[in-house]
């Protein structure tokens, strides 16, 4: 019998919330531990092995002693996989970039502050080649087993990239903008089944943005809404802030 | 036998978040022994100023993805104490359900993931799955019912979307409510299973005691987890809002989370405080549980906190079974759940027990609801003190009985059984001898 697969599991600057939405695969969990070998996942196996077919790395990069353990994982995998929004956008950590890195860190820490090291968050893709997202804060656990199920069988998995409104229509949600409220919904990648709108909440665009975005339209419509510049700004900052246009007014 | 020792674990694993245990021994003395956190700093409390209250408890779910219901809870008690909101008693019992799951599952993960592979001598929980896959597929059938509860209320457990400050935007539907129900049912054998495999590992955890100061919420009603008085062992029992009395934070160098003191250089939050404090509260289940495991309030030995975690299993099972039966009856509806929230100027404090302790969200907001300060006190962070003491008390105990590889392992399993949550507490983990 061949090997199996070799899977790896790394984190950096993040809740680690995406690792265990993996674990809350209960019903599929061991049959994914039957197809493959798990060779790294700190925070549930004490082996520490670095050649993989596939590592999933969840965390935004937000130091630079950080740099060499991505390369490394790099450097022994044949596919890389962003897990979730602090990989794939940074996440909400790029909000510190906004409010300056050393006045949040003078903030929290005081004059203690020079003791510990931080920098800018920002995707994992600014430090090393990142082959497949993810998306989602948290991510959806359907589309994980996607993904492994589509690299096991050697097939392109199957990432959407059209606005979650589609998803809010088909469930037949009442339009949160019909309720009087806003949602980054028209311009937000769906593929989280529109997860928030469905359980009352706006969406705020976790999974990053479709590939073509009109975004100029939807800051129009939210200001249209009553929310102010800044307001508008701030809701692209909140999950999109490492991106241009999270910055242009 | 060793009289030098060098242990220096880098990254700790089965914990989450990064840190290091470094220990250094010369001529039988011991010149260093911390656990370094090394995650990175997360800083969320500076970013939390200029959030709207919409947005505070959107943004500090995120600090931890285990305990993001605990999270959640707290910084919504603290925007409901700063608005002066009044909540219905629907909003009330679904609030406590989600966090009485989330306790639940996260002492699931921690019991059978995490601490129990020590117990088997196994690395990990995946060689389990082969030689005792029952004890594997009970603690997934445990572990999905929590998810199913939160699933159903607030349409995840990971990063809640429904639960917000005044009450909830969305109505659970009853059939929604009877699964919640229907797992109860099915997992109930389960909960005595835990109880008897715990106690037949019971031996595998070392014997040791350090005196410590308990700190955790207190109620003459109930074993508190979703709000009451904050006790001190120690300093006696203060209103909440005044916990600045009793939790006071230091920076030292060796961490980026904060540690906290109060009567002693230590003191210790969690689980095992919770049953020192509060034991005489707890149900007949819970009650049960600890005489099966032979576990007396005040109990010192840290390795502990892991029956302290299965008597609250039993304990938590209950309440929710009692809990689900009383929200089946009520009447939910729009009226009764959704949030009317005027924001107002002021300072609001939430203290809530978490799976791994107290937990402090204390927020100002502004006339339109914006926030303009926040402090989080974090349960990992007011362990790390109790920690290190605890390591510095262990090793010279046992330093010429056991190997260097030995005590790393204990140190290991000593670091785990806190089951620190250290994404949480920088806002740690692997033993390093240098």
């Amino acid at each position: 019998m061949a090997d199996k697969p070799r899977i790896s599991f790394h984190d950096f600057t993040s809740c680690e919330g995406c690792q265990l939405q993996v674990l809350n695969c209960e019903d599929e969990l061991l049959d994914i531990l039957g197809a493959v070998d798990i060779v790294q996942f700190r925070e549930a196996i004490d082996d520490r092995q670095w050649d993989c077919d596939i590592a999933f790395i969840e965390g935004a990069f937000s130091r630079e002693s950080d740099r060499p353990r991505l390369e490394k994982i790099r450097r022994h995998a044949k596919v890389v996989v962003a897990l979730g929004a602090c990989a794939t956008t940074g996440g909400l950590n790029v909000l510190k970039n906004y409010r300056g890195v050393e006045e949040s860190m003078r903030k929290v820490y005081g004059d203690k502050a020079s003791w510990y090291e931080t920098a800018k968050a920002q995707p994992i893709e600014r430090a090393i080649k990142v082959d497949l997202k993810i998306h989602g804060c948290p991510i959806p656990p359907q589309e994980f087993l996607e993904v492994v199920k589509s690299l096991l069988a050697g097939r392109t998995p199957q990432i959407p990239d059209h606005p979650v409104c589609v998803e809010c229509k088909l469930r037949e949600n009442v339009c949160l903008y019909h309720q009087g409220q806003y949602c980054m919904g028209v311009v937000a990648r769906a593929g989280c089944n529109a997860w928030c709108p469905s359980y009352g909440g706006r969406c705020y665009a976790c999974r990053g943005l479709i590939s073509d975005p009109n975004h100029r339209a939807a800051k129009d419509v939210l200001t249209e809404f009553g929310l102010t510049v800044e307001q508008v700004l701030g809701e692209f900052q909140l999950f999109n802030g490492a991106y241009d246009m999270a910055q242009e007014a | 036998m060793a009289k030098n020792l060098d242990i220096n674990v880098h990254h700790l694993t089965r914990v989450e978040g990064h840190g290091n245990i470094v220990v250094r021994v010369g001529d039988g003395k011991v010149q260093k022994c911390v656990l370094e956190i090394v995650e990175t700093p997360r800083v969320f409390e500076s970013m939390i100023e200029g959030l709207s209250w919409r947005d505070t408890a959107l943004l500090t779910a995120r600090i931890c993805g285990i305990c993001s219901v605990g999270h959640t809870t707290a910084s919504i008690k603290a925007t409901d104490d700063a608005f002066g909101l009044t909540l219905t008693p629907e909003v009330l019992a679904l609030r406590k359900l989600m966090l009485l799951a989330e306790e639940f599952q996260s002492h699931v993960l921690h019991v059978y993931f995490l601490a129990v592979p020590d117990a088997f001598a196994a690395p990990s929980v995946i060689p389990l799955a082969a030689t005792h896959p029952e004890v594997v597929k009970r603690a997934l059938r445990m572990k999905k019912t929590g998810n199913v509860i939160c699933e159903a209320i607030s349409g995840r457990h990971v990063h809640p979307i429904s639960l917000v400050p005044g009450g909830f935007t969305y109505v659970p539907p009853r059939k929604a409510l009877q699964e919640i129900k229907d797992y109860l049912a099915m997992i109930e054998p389960d909960i005595e299973a835990t109880v008897q495999t715990v106690a037949s590992i019971k031996d595998k955890f070392p014997k040791f005691e350090r005196p410590r100061e308990d700190v955790s919420l207190t109620r003459d009603d109930e074993y508190a987890f979703y709000d009451g008085d904050l006790m001190s062992s120690k300093a006696g029992v203060i209103d909440c809002h005044d916990y600045e009395k009793f939790i006071h934070e230091k920076c030292v160098e060796h961490s980026t989370s904060k540690h906290v003191y109060n009567v002693e250089g230590s003191l210790a939050v969690g689980a095992l405080s919770r049953f020192n404090n509060n034991s005489a509260k707890l149900n007949q289940a819970g009650q049960a549980a600890a005489e099966a495991l032979g576990l007396k309030a005040p109990c010192y030995n840290p390795y502990a906190n892991n029956f302290a975690q299965t008597v609250e299993i039993a304990h938590c099972y209950q309440e929710m079974a009692g809990l689900i039966d009383r929200i089946l009856g009520m009447e939910l509806s729009e009226a009764a759940l959704a949030p009317n929230v005027t924001p107002k100027a002021g300072r609001g404090i939430g203290l809530t027990e978490v799976p791994r302790g107290l937990l402090v969200h204390d927020y100002t907001y502004n006339a339109e609801g914006i926030c303009t300060k926040a402090n989080c006190v974090i349960p990992t962070g007011m362990n790390l003190g109790n920690i290190d003491a605890d390591m510095q008390k262990y090793v010279p105990s046992v330093i010429h009985q056991r190997s260097q590889e030995q005590i790393a392992h204990d140190l290991e399993m000593l670091v785990r059984a806190y089951d620190p949550c250290i994404s949480c507490s920088v806002h740690l983990m692997k033993v390093q001898w240098v």
